[in-house]
């Protein structure tokens, strides 16, 4: 098989949905062909192939648009509506928490709301307060939705097929950063469900817990301590909201040691909640305190040297996971 | 202006008066203290909803506020159920999962009741969008307030459903209170409707008291909407006749305001022009008695109905809890 980009994998997973399904859409802001096919391309060559009633090139109506996802979602139809950058969901919250996640439970179960929301993030492309944050702790806090993020372009497009399937709510998580790894093309039809997180790596000191770009790091981090001895098992959570808690709480009840890493800022992150979670219920098999690692309680800021020093650093990572092993 | 028919004119009548019943025995209820929720009165816009509502067909959707009574029991939503739902029983629209402000009941085109004002028109454009997509000839139709016009999503909605020609009636009951805020105190434009023109859309300015003026601006709505030549803007003039929710003060609403409210009351009106068509007064009693009765029936069966079970609670919230 052929190797494909993320961008590759979204946009094929869209395509074969389309294909198979005439109630998949597509809405956003410059998504169609005339506006180049998505900032990011990701809905590149699809207008040419479904017309531009299935690839709606919206205004600057965030409101408008998540809106519209829910009503066609309501109708039975299956839309994938792209907030471009994830900051702007402050503008279309009330769509979203209030409508989408709750018209499921508020109705009895009569009006599911079966809609992906697409949207791109990330530290370290120098875009500065309102265009980086990773805010998928707002969205883990929600009942009603899931919260989803791929590390590699194979589970992107495993993702986006399951995401499109699910009959409620998907907060698809992009990272800009991301748009150009690539993986082996899993090919046509290729599905990672929702809810099932993947061991990266397996290992038997730590269980470091991460989701998105930051399982690079996991990853090279691991790889470096394996030289010095140190076992780092590697959980790609893939799904953040609801996670795989058998998953996790296996990997921390093998290991007796946790290490949750995230880009978002670490006060009130997922990282709290998994931290908390596994101390309730692994209590009996840690060796020590569940640790966590996230970004800087501060709005991102735009200096080059400025932004790397907000990010989660892997020396920080190294640090977090040598301090639980006591070799601090 | 051509004469609405009599067939039509008892539709209308029928309608009005079943949402008026409704709105009279809530309030009956919870005066007697039989019941204790939120309720939100009706009470003067009962033939703007009976009359948008007849100018629908069965099937096509409606997108509601908390004050959605008139537009729930109007188009037929089965009352057992909405009773139900209004008093938090297993066997309400929703299970007494959502209430009185969350009434859904897609079988009869009640797709959402939000209880956010202003947040239906942006869903009203999906359903629209939904039918514009696979070609059922359905209209979507949302209703919202005065005040609604003022949110930014209102914007939003009506500048995309223009720009998608999208089949969709946006129905502002400009009922001349923004919750506790007099229009004059929250908008300076002499009118809503003419915002309309801005978007390049239709609009239309009707009594919302006079069935005459009221049913054919909305059956004029609805063809337009449906012939897909795009959205239209129905604003309906009309009053709400008591606090913003059942109990609140309107003490603030001034004296000539109350004077104007009670000479322009739609259902003397409306009356007045049901004998004018040869309806006698013994037909059009028997008609309320008849929609009395069935009210009563239904708010017995759902004071007698069990309660949600609390599993409830754990379940639809997602499909996996479903």
């Amino acid at each position: 098989m052929a190797e494909i980009t993320m961008t590759q994998a979204l946009n094929k997973a869209i395509d074969e949905a389309m294909a198979e399904d005439d109630g998949v859409f597509c809405l956003g802001e410059d998504v169609a062909a005339k506006q180049g096919g998505g900032v990011f391309k990701v809905t590149s060559g699809l207008t040419e192939k479904y017309g531009e009633h299935r690839i709606r090139a919206t205004p600057i109506s965030e409101t408008a648009i998540v809106g519209a996802a829910v009503g066609a979602a309501l109708a039975g139809q299956r839309p994938i509506c792209e907030i471009m950058l994830m900051n702007f969901v402050g503008v279309c919250m009330d769509q979203i928490v209030n409508h989408a996640a709750k018209l499921r439970f508020m109705s009895g179960g009569q009006t599911p709301c079966p809609m992906v929301l697409r949207t791109t993030t990330g530290v370290g492309v120098g875009f500065g307060g309102q265009h980086s944050d990773m805010l998928e702790a707002w969205f883990a806090h929600v009942a009603g939705i899931h919260v989803v993020t791929p590390s590699n372009a194979a589970d992107a497009r495993g993702l986006m097929r399951a995401s499109i399937d699910a009959n409620d709510p998907v907060i698809f998580i992009e990272n800009i950063l991301c748009y150009g790894l690539t993986s082996e093309d899993p090919g046509p039809g290729y599905r990672v469900p929702l809810g099932k997180a993947a061991v990266a790596k397996e290992g038997t000191d730590i269980s470091l817990i991460t989701y998105g770009r930051t399982v690079l790091d996991a990853l090279e981090v691991a790889g470096e301590l394996d030289k010095e001895g140190i076992s780092v098992e590697v959980i790609d959570l893939r799904t953040i909201a609801p996670y795989d808690e058998e998953t996790v709480l296996a990997s921390v009840n093998k290991t007796g040691r946790a290490l949750t890493l995230h880009e978002a800022v670490r006060p009130f992150g997922t990282g709290a909640e998994l931290a908390a979670n596994i101390q309730e219920k692994c209590w009996d098999k840690l060796k020590g305190p569940v640790r966590r690692v996230g970004g800087t309680f501060a709005a991102v800021p735009f200096a080059s040297h400025l932004e790397q020093a907000w990010i989660p650093t892997k020396e920080e990572i190294v640090g977090q996971i040598k301090a639980s092993m006591g070799k601090a | 202006m051509a004469d609405i028919d009599r067939d039509k004119l008892r539709d209308i009548y029928t309608r009005t008066m079943k949402v008026n019943r409704t709105d009279e025995k809530f309030r009956a209820l919870l005066m007697e203290g039989k019941v204790a929720v939120m309720y939100y009165c009706v009470r003067g816009q009962e033939l703007v909803s009976a009359a948008a509502m007849a100018a629908l067909e069965d099937d096509d959707y409606v997108v509601c506020t908390y004050r959605g009574q008139g537009e729930q029991t109007a188009k037929g939503i089965p009352i057992k159920k909405w009773w139900g739902e209004c008093l938090g029983k297993e066997t309400g629209t929703c299970k007494g999962k959502g209430g009185t402000m969350h009434i859904t009941d897609p079988d009869t085109g009640i797709m959402v009741t939000t209880g956010v004002v202003g947040s239906g028109l942006p869903i009203a454009n999906g359903l629209a969008m939904a039918s514009q997509n696979n070609g059922d000839g359905r209209v979507t139709l949302v209703s919202f307030g005065d005040g609604a016009a003022n949110i930014g999503g209102f914007h939003e909605a009506m500048n995309m459903a223009q720009l998608y020609k999208l089949p969709v009636i946006f129905l502002c009951q400009n009922n001349r209170y923004g919750e506790h805020t007099a229009y004059a105190d929250h908008t300076d434009s002499p009118d809503i409707s003419s915002r309309a023109a801005g978007y390049g859309m239709k609009g239309i300015k009707a009594d919302g008291n006079d069935v005459n003026d009221i049913y054919p601006a909305m059956v004029e709505a609805v063809e337009h909407a449906r012939s897909g030549k795009g959205p239209v803007l129905v604003e309906a003039m009309c009053y709400r006749m008591m606090g913003h929710f059942f109990g609140a003060d309107f003490s603030y609403m001034p004296e000539e305001h109350i004077a104007e409210m009670k000479a322009e009351d739609p259902l003397p009106k409306l009356r007045k022009v049901m004998l004018e068509h040869q309806f006698t007064e013994d037909e059009l009693d028997s008609i309320v008695a008849e929609i009395d009765a069935e009210i009563d029936e239904a708010v017995q069966h759902a004071l007698d109905a069990p309660l949600p079970s609390t599993d409830e609670i754990y379940k639809d919230v997602l499909e996996e809890t479903a």
